[in-house]
C-alpha cells in the first residue's frame, strides 16, 4: 500500500476536482465539503508518506507511472520519487491547501460569485500540480506540471476583480516566458544526454564530465532563469506583487506561501540532483559569487520596497521577494548548512506567509481598508487576529522561538561558514527592516484610534461584503489563522529534528 | 560540582504562572496584587533555598531540551547568576509594594497590564540570570525587551510612543544586528555548542582581530548596558511610570545588559584568553568615555529622572570598566557593583517617584527646601546618593573600593583617575540636591507647611532599600562570596 | 564578400540555419510580448515564442535519412513484437530488429504534442482573461488601462 502513496496524493484531488465540477451544477453548497474531504485525504496520505519515508529502510519511495519497467541503459516512462525532502514539501502543500479550504468556507461565495465550484476545482488542480512538481523525477514532466500549476493559478487570480484580471494577464506573460525558458533548457539537456529522467541525466552528465560543455552551461542558465522567473527572484519579480495582492483573498492566502517556495524547491532539485554538486559549485566558481550578490540585492530591494508600501498586502508580497532572496542565496552558498537552511526556510516561510496573509485578509475584510492605517487600535477590537498576526510578524523579524529565528540562524551559519559576509549582512539588514515594518504596525494597532470605514477607500475585494464592522471574524476563519501560527511555533521548536532529516538527505548529494 | 535540580525551573516559572492569575483577578486589585506578592516571595524563597548550595561552590543545572543541534535551552546557576537573581527578586517584592502606592496614588490606568508585564519581565530576568548558554541568554534577553515595552509605553501618549520606539529600536536593533552573528560565529568556531562552562567557551583558536570584533559585537549588541553610543534609549525610557523606571531601569533591564557583558567576558572569552589577546583595553576606554560623558550630561539635566538615568549610564559603565580590567579585584568589584548600585539607585528612583506622587514635582530646580516637607524621603535620597557616589557608610563604597583596587592591580592608573573624576562629578550632581533640599534658608524654600510624605506603601520600600545600602556596607560578605566564585 | 565572413556564415550559420530561424522567431515573440501595447498582440507574441520552442524541439529529432517514426507492418511477427511488452528483453529485440536510422526520434514529437496542448490552453486562458479585461475596462490597450487605474488607484 505504501508504494502507492505518491500517486494517490496526486489522484485524490484530481478526482476531487472532477467531482466538484460535476456537483457544482446541481449542488453548489456541497463543493466545499467535497473539497475539504479530498484535500483532507490527500494531507493524511502525505503525512503517512512522511512517516513511511522516515522509517523505511530505503530513504525514498519510487513509483513508476504506468508500470513501465526499469531497464538498463535508458528509462522509459515517468517516475515519481519521494524522499524526505519531497515528502515534507508535499505534506506542507496539502496541509496548507486543506487549511485554506477551511478558511474559504465563508469567503467563497462572496468573492467569486457564481463560480464557487470552479474555484474549488481549480484549487485542487493547483494542489495536484504542486505535489506533482515536487514528486516527479522527469524533467519534461516537471515542465508540464509547472504549467498546470501556472495555468490554474492564472485562472484563480483572474477570478477576482478587474485589477486582478489585469495582474493575472501580466502574470500569464511573464510566467509563460519563464516556463518556456525552462523548456528550452530541458531541450538542450535532452540533446546532450538523450534522456529526460532526472537521475539518468545526472548520471550521463557525470560520465561525460561535461562541466565545461557550453550547451550544458547554457541549459543550466536557461533552466535557472525560468525557475527564477517563476519564483519571483529579483529582478524577475515584477508579476508577484500585483498578482498576489489583488487576487481574491482566499486565493492569495494559499498561493503566496506555496508557489514561489515550490519553485525554490525545484531550483534546489535541479542544482543538486539534476546537475550535481560539482557542476554547480566548483565548475564555474564565479557563479556562486554572482548569484549570492544577486540574492543580496533581492533581499535588500525586497525589504526596502516593502518598507515603502502603504498597502498591507503589497507589503507582504515584497517581503516574499526578500524571502526568496534568502533562499536562493542560502542554496548557492555552497555548503550543506546553507542548502539545508534554505530548505528549512521553504517550510518555515510557507508557514509564516500563510499566517500573515490570512491575518491580513481578515483585517482587510473587517476594516474595509487595505492600507496600513487599517491596523489602528486593532489590539483591542480584534485581539485574536492580532495575536496570529504577531506570531507571523515575529517570525519574519526572526525572534525565537518562532521558526523564522531558526532559519535565520542556519542561513547565517551557512553564510559565515562560506565566508559570504555580504549575505550575512543582508540577512541582518532584512531582519532590522522587518522589525521596523512590523513594529510600526504594532504601534498603530496598540495605540491608534480605531478606524471606521473610510469613504474614499480603494475598492478591495471586501466591496462585496456589506457587513464591515470591526469585530472578530467567524471561527472558520480564525481556526486557519491559529493553525498557521501554531505551525510557525511548532516548526521552530521542532527545528532540530527537521534540520537533521534535511541535512542527511542533502549530504548525500554533496559528497 | 554540577548538580541537576528542579529549583531553577520553579524559580523561573513561578512568575509566569502568576500571569494568568493576575488576569483572572483583574477586577479585584487587592487579590491581584496579592498574587504578585505571593509569586515574588516564592521566588525569593526558592532562591534562598539554592543559596547554601551555591555558596559551597556547587552549580545547579536544569535542561529543557535541545532546540538547535547541540544547543539546549538550559539553566545553570552559579555564583554570578545567584547574585543577580537575589538582587532582582528581592527588589521585585519592594517594587511591587511601591507600585501599589504609586499607581493607586496617581490612579493610573491599565494596572492589570502593568502587573502582568512586570511578572513576565521578572521571569525573563531570572531566565537571563540562570542562562546556561548564549542562546538561552539571547532568547530571554529578547523576551525582556518585548515584555518591558508595554511598561515603558504605559501612558500611551505621544511621548510614550516615541520613547517606546527609541527603546525598542535601540535594543532590538543592536541585539539582532550584533549579538546574533557574534553568537553564531562563536557557535561555529567552537564546533557546535555555546555553553558557559567553568572555563571559557572560545579556546585559543581565535586571533586578536576577530576576537576584538566579536567582543565589541557582544558589548555593543547587549545595548541594555547603556554603553555609548547606543545609550539614548535609557533617558528616553524615563517616560515610564516611576516603579517601572525604578526596577527595570535601575535594576533589571540595565543590569541584564551588564550581566550579559560580564558573562561574555568571563564565560565566553574567559579572563585568560582576554589577557592573552589584550583586546579588553578597547572596551575599557569606551566605558571610560561613557562614564565621563554621562556624568557631565547628568550635570545639565533638570528633570530628576533624566538626571538619574544619565547617572545610571555612568554607573553601568563602571561595571563594564571593572570587568574589562581583567584583574581579580576589578571583576569582583564590578559584580559587587551590580548589587550595590541596584540598592542605591532604586532608592533614588523610589524617592523621585514619591516626590512626584506627593508634590507632583519632576524637576531638580523645584526641589529647593523640600527636605522639611518630606524628610524621610529626602534622607533616603541622601543615603542613595552617598551609595552611588561611593562614600561611607553605604555599600557603594565597598564596590568602588574593589574597582579602584582593580585598576591598581592591573596597573591602569589612567582609569583610576577616571574613577576619581567621575566620583567627583557624581557628587557634583547629587549633593547639591540634598543640600538645597535640607539646608536652604527659609525664605528660599518653595514649600511651606508641615510634613506631607508620599503614601506609606511608597515610603516603606524606599526606607528598606536605603537601609539595605547601609547594611551592605557593614556586611557585604555574602555578595563578595558569590562574586568571588566566578574568579575561581 | 570578405572570405572571413563567408567562412563564418558557412560554418556557423548554414548548417544550423534552422536553429537560427528558431532563435529569430523567439526574439520576435519576446519582443512582441514585452513591447507591444495591445494585449492581443502580446498574446500573439507569446504564441510565436512558444511555437519557436516547439519547432526547436521537433528539429532535434530529425535525422538525415529518417522518415516518419511509425513502424510499418510487414506481417504478423512485427505486429506481435511491435506491441507493448513488459519484458526488458523483448524491447531490446525490437530495437535490434529495427533500424533506428530510418525513423526520426519520436520522443520530441510526443513531448511537443504535450507542449502544444499546454500552449493552446495558455492561449485560451489568456484570451478569456483579455475578454474579462475588455469587459471591465472597455479597451485592450495597456496604456489606456493603466491610465484609467492611475488617477483613482494607489500602488
Amino acid at each position: 500500500m505504501t508504494e502507492h502513496f505518491p500517486v494517490l496524493i496526486l489522484l485524490v484531488p484530481l478526482f476531487g476536482a472532477l467531482i466538484v465540477v460535476l456537483l457544482g451544477r446541481e449542488r453548489p453548497d456541497q463543493c466545499w465539503v467535497t473539497s475539504l474531504i479530498s484535500l483532507g485525504i490527500s494531507s493524511l496520505i502525505s503525512f503517512f508518506t512522511v512517516i513511511a519515508v522516515l522509517s523505511g529502510k530505503v530513504q525514498e519511495l519510487r513509483y513508476r507511472m504506468g508500470g513501465w519497467p526499469e531497464s538498463e541503459g535508458y528509462e522509459i516512462g515517468i517516475e515519481l520519487r519521494v524522499d524526505i525532502l519531497a515528502a515534507l514539501v508535499v505534506f506542507a502543500v496539502t496541509l496548507i491547501g486543506f487549511v485554506n479550504t477551511i478558511y474559504s468556507k465563508t469567503r467563497a461565495e462572496a468573492e467569486v460569485q457564481g463560480k464557487v465550484p470552479f474555484f474549488y476545482a481549480l484549487m485542487q488542480l493547483l494542489i495536484v500540480g504542486l505535489c506533482g512538481i515536487v514528486m516527479t523525477n522527469d524533467a519534461f514532466n516537471l515542465y508540464v506540471l509547472i504549467e498546470i500549476t501556472s495555468l490554474t493559478s492564472y485562472a484563480l487570480i483572474a477570478m477576482g476583480n478587474r485589477r486582478a484580471a489585469l495582474s493575472s494577464f501580466n502574470y500569464v506573460i511573464m510566467g509563460t516566458i519563464g516556463a518556456s525558458f525552462y523548456l528550452i533548457g530541458v531541450g538542450y539537456l535532452y540533446i546532450k544526454t538523450g534522456t529526460l529522467n532526472i537521475d539518468d541525466i545526472h548520471m550521463v552528465l557525470g560520465q561525460k564530465n561535461s562541466w565545461a560543455d557550453q550547451s550544458i552551461i547554457v541549459a543550466f542558465i536557461f533552466i535557472m532563469l525560468g525557475v527564477w522567473t517563476k519564483m519571483a527572484f529579483f529582478p524577475l519579480h515584477g508579476w508577484l506583487p500585483n498578482a498576489y495582492a489583488y487576487a481574491p483573498s482566499m486565493t492569495g492566502t494559499f498561493m503566496a506561501p506555496l508557489m514561489t517556495k515550490v519553485m525554490v524547491y525545484v531550483m534546489i532539485r535541479v542544482m543538486l540532483w539534476l546537475f550535481g554538486y560539482k557542476f554547480v559549485y566548483s565548475g564555474q566558481y564565479i557563479w556562486g559569487e554572482l548569484i549570492i550578490w544577486m540574492s543580496v540585492l533581492a533581499i535588500v530591494a525586497g525589504s526596502l520596497l516593502a518598507l515603502a508600501r502603504t498597502d498591507i498586502k503589497k507589503m507582504l508580497t515584497y517581503l516574499i521577494v526578500a524571502e526568496v532572496g534568502y533562499m536562493v542565496g542560502g542554496a548557492w552558498l555552497g555548503n550543506v548548512t546553507g542548502q539545508a537552511g534554505a530548505f528549512y526556510h521553504i517550510l518555515s516561510d510557507a508557514a509564516m506567509t500563510f499566517c500573515l496573509f490570512i491575518a491580513a485578509s481578515i483585517i482587510v475584510l473587517r476594516v474595509g481598508d487595505s492600507r496600513v492605517n487599517a491596523f489602528d487600535g486593532l489590539f483591542r477590537k480584534m485581539p485574536l487576529t492580532m495575536i496570529g498576526f504577531t506570531v507571523g510578524a515575529l517570525s519574519m523579524i526572526g525572534l525565537p522561538p518562532t521558526c523564522g529565528f531558526f532559519s535565520k540562524w542556519y542561513l547565517i551559519s551557512g553564510g559565515i561558514e562560506a565566508g559570504q559576509w555580504e549575505y550575512v549582512c543582508a540577512l541582518i539588514f532584512s531582519s532590522l527592516v522587518n522589525a521596523v515594518i512590523f513594529f510600526r504596525i504594532f504601534e498603530r494597532a496598540y495605540f491608534g484610534k480605531i478606524s471606521g470605514v473610510k469613504e474614499d477607500h480603494f475598492p478591495t475585494d471586501s466591496d462585496a461584503n456589506p457587513d464591515i464592522r470591526i469585530k472578530e471574524v467567524p471561527w472558520s476563519m480564525l481556526i486557519p489563522l491559529f493553525l498557521a501560527s501554531g505551525t510557525v511555533l511548532l516548526l521552530g521548536i521542532m527545528n532540530r529534528s527537521l534540520f537533521e532529516w534535511i541535512q542527511t538527505a542533502l549530504k548525500m548529494m554533496n559528497a | 560540582m554540577t548538580e541537576f535540580s528542579f529549583i531553577p525551573l520553579f524559580t523561573w516559572i513561578v512568575s509566569l504562572l502568576a500571569v494568568p492569575m493576575i488576569l483572572l483577578f483583574r477586577k479585584r486589585p487587592d487579590a491581584r496584587e496579592g498574587v504578585t506578592f505571593l509569586a515574588a516571595f516564592m521566588k525569593l524563597g526558592m532562591i534562598f533555598m539554592m543559596l547554601p548550595l551555591i555558596r559551597e561552590g556547587k552549580i545547579l543545572h536544569f535542561k529543557f531540551g535541545e532546540i538547535l543541534p547541540g544547543i539546549p535551552i538550559e539553566f545553570r546557576v552559579d555564583g554570578l547568576g545567584m547574585l543577580f537573581a537575589l538582587v532582582a527578586s528581592s527588589l521585585w517584592i519592594l517594587t511591587t509594594l511601591y507600585s501599589i502606592g504609586y499607581m493607586r496614588g496617581l490612579k493610573e490606568h491599565d494596572q492589570t497590564r502593568f502587573f502582568c508585564c512586570f511578572a513576565i519581565s521578572l521571569s525573563a530576568t531570572i531566565g537571563v540570570a540562570f542562562a546556561g548558554n548564549l542562546l538561552t541568554l539571547y532568547i530571554f534577553y529578547e523576551i525582556l525587551s518585548l515584555s518591558t515595552y508595554p511598561l515603558v509605553t504605559h501612558h500611551g501618549d505621544k511621548e510614550a510612543r516615541s520613547g517606546g520606539r527609541t527603546y525598542l529600536s535601540h535594543l532590538l536593533g543592536t541585539s539582532v544586528a550584533f549579538v546574533l552573528p557574534a553568537m553564531i560565529y562563536c557557535y561555529l568556531k567552537k564546533g557546535g555548542d555555546i555553553n558557559f562552562t567553568d572555563g571559557s567557551l572560545l579556546t585559543t583558536n581565535i586571533d586578536a582581530g576577530a576576537g576584538l570584533i566579536v567582543l565589541l559585537a557582544f558589548t555593543f549588541g547587549f545595548a541594555k548596558n547603556g554603553l555609548m553610543p547606543f545609550h539614548s534609549w535609557l533617558p528616553n525610557a524615563m517616560v515610564a511610570p516611576t516603579p517601572v523606571s525604578a526596577l527595570l531601569h535601575a535594576v533589571a533591564v540595565v543590569k541584564v545588559g551588564v550581566f550579559c557583558v560580564i558573562r561574555v567576558f568571563t564565560g565566553v572569552f574567559g579572563i585568560e584568553l582576554l589577557e592573552k589577546l589584550d583586546i579588553a583595553v578597547v572596551v575599557s576606554w569606551i566605558a571610560a568615555f561613557t562614564v565621563i560623558t554621562s556624568s557631565l550630561m547628568a550635570l545639565s539635566q533638570d528633570n530628576l529622572k533624566r538626571r538619574l538615568a544619565f547617572s545610571t549610564i555612568g554607573q553601568l559603565s563602571y561595571i563594564i570598566l571593572g570587568v574589562s580590567l581583567l584583574s581579580d579585584f576589578g571583576v569582583t568589584g564590578s559584580i559587587l557593583h551590580v548589587a550595590m548600585h541596584a540598592f542605591g539607585k532604586i532608592t533614588l528612583f523610589f524617592c523621585a517617584g514619591a516626590i512626584y506622587v506627593a508634590m507632583h514635582k519632576k524637576y531638580v530646580s523645584e526641589l529647593v527646601g523640600i527636605g522639611r516637607k518630606m524628610p524621610i524621603t529626602m534622607t533616603a535620597f541622601a543615603i542613595g546618593s552617598l551609595s552611588v557616589i561611593g562614600l561611607p557608610v553605604t555599600g557603594g563604597l565597598v564596590s568602588k573600593w574593589y574597582l579602584v583596587m582593580g585598576t591598581a592591580q592591573s596597573e591602569q592608573i589612567a582609569l583610576l583617575v577616571v574613577f576619581l573624576i567621575s566620583s567627583i562629578l557624581n557628587a557634583c550632581y547629587f549633593l547639591p540636591i540634598v543640600y538645597r533640599a535640607f539646608f536652604c534658608r527659609p525664605e528660599e524654600s518653595l514649600y511651606e507647611g508641615g510634613r506631607q510624605e508620599a503614601p506609606l506603601a511608597c515610603l516603606i520600600p524606599l526606607c528598606i532599600t536605603a537601609l539595605l545600602s547601609v547594611i551592605s556596607f557593614f556586611n557585604p560578605s555574602l555578595f563578595i562570596e558569590l562574586a568571588e566564585l566566578i574568579i575561581k | 564578400m570578405d572570405p572571413i565572413v563567408a567562412t563564418f556564415i558557412e560554418e556557423n550559420i548554414v548548417p544550423n540555419f534552422n536553429y537560427w530561424i528558431y532563435v529569430i522567431l523567439m526574439m520576435i515573440g519576446l519582443y512582441a510580448m514585452i513591447t507591444k501595447n495591445n494585449l492581443i498582440k502580446k498574446l500573439i507574441g507569446m504564441a510565436i515564442f512558444q511555437t519557436a520552442i516547439i519547432l526547436f524541439y521537433v528539429s532535434v529529432g530529425v535525422k538525415d535519412t529518417a522518415g516518419i517514426p511509425i513502424i510499418s507492418h510487414h506481417g504478423s511477427e512485427h505486429h506481435q513484437m511491435a506491441g507493448l511488452s513488459s519484458e526488458a528483453g523483448s524491447t531490446k529485440e525490437i530495437h535490434n530488429k529495427i533500424d533506428k536510422d530510418k525513423y526520426a526520434n519520436p520522443l520530441p514529437h510526443v513531448l511537443m504534442l504535450t507542449a502544444i496542448v499546454v500552449g493552446v490552453s495558455t492561449l485560451g486562458l489568456a484570451l478569456a482573461i483579455s475578454q474579462k479585461i475588455y469587459k471591465s475596462f472597455g479597451t485592450l490597450e495597456e496604456d489606456e488601462i493603466l491610465n484609467e487605474l492611475r488617477p483613482g488607484g494607489h500602488d
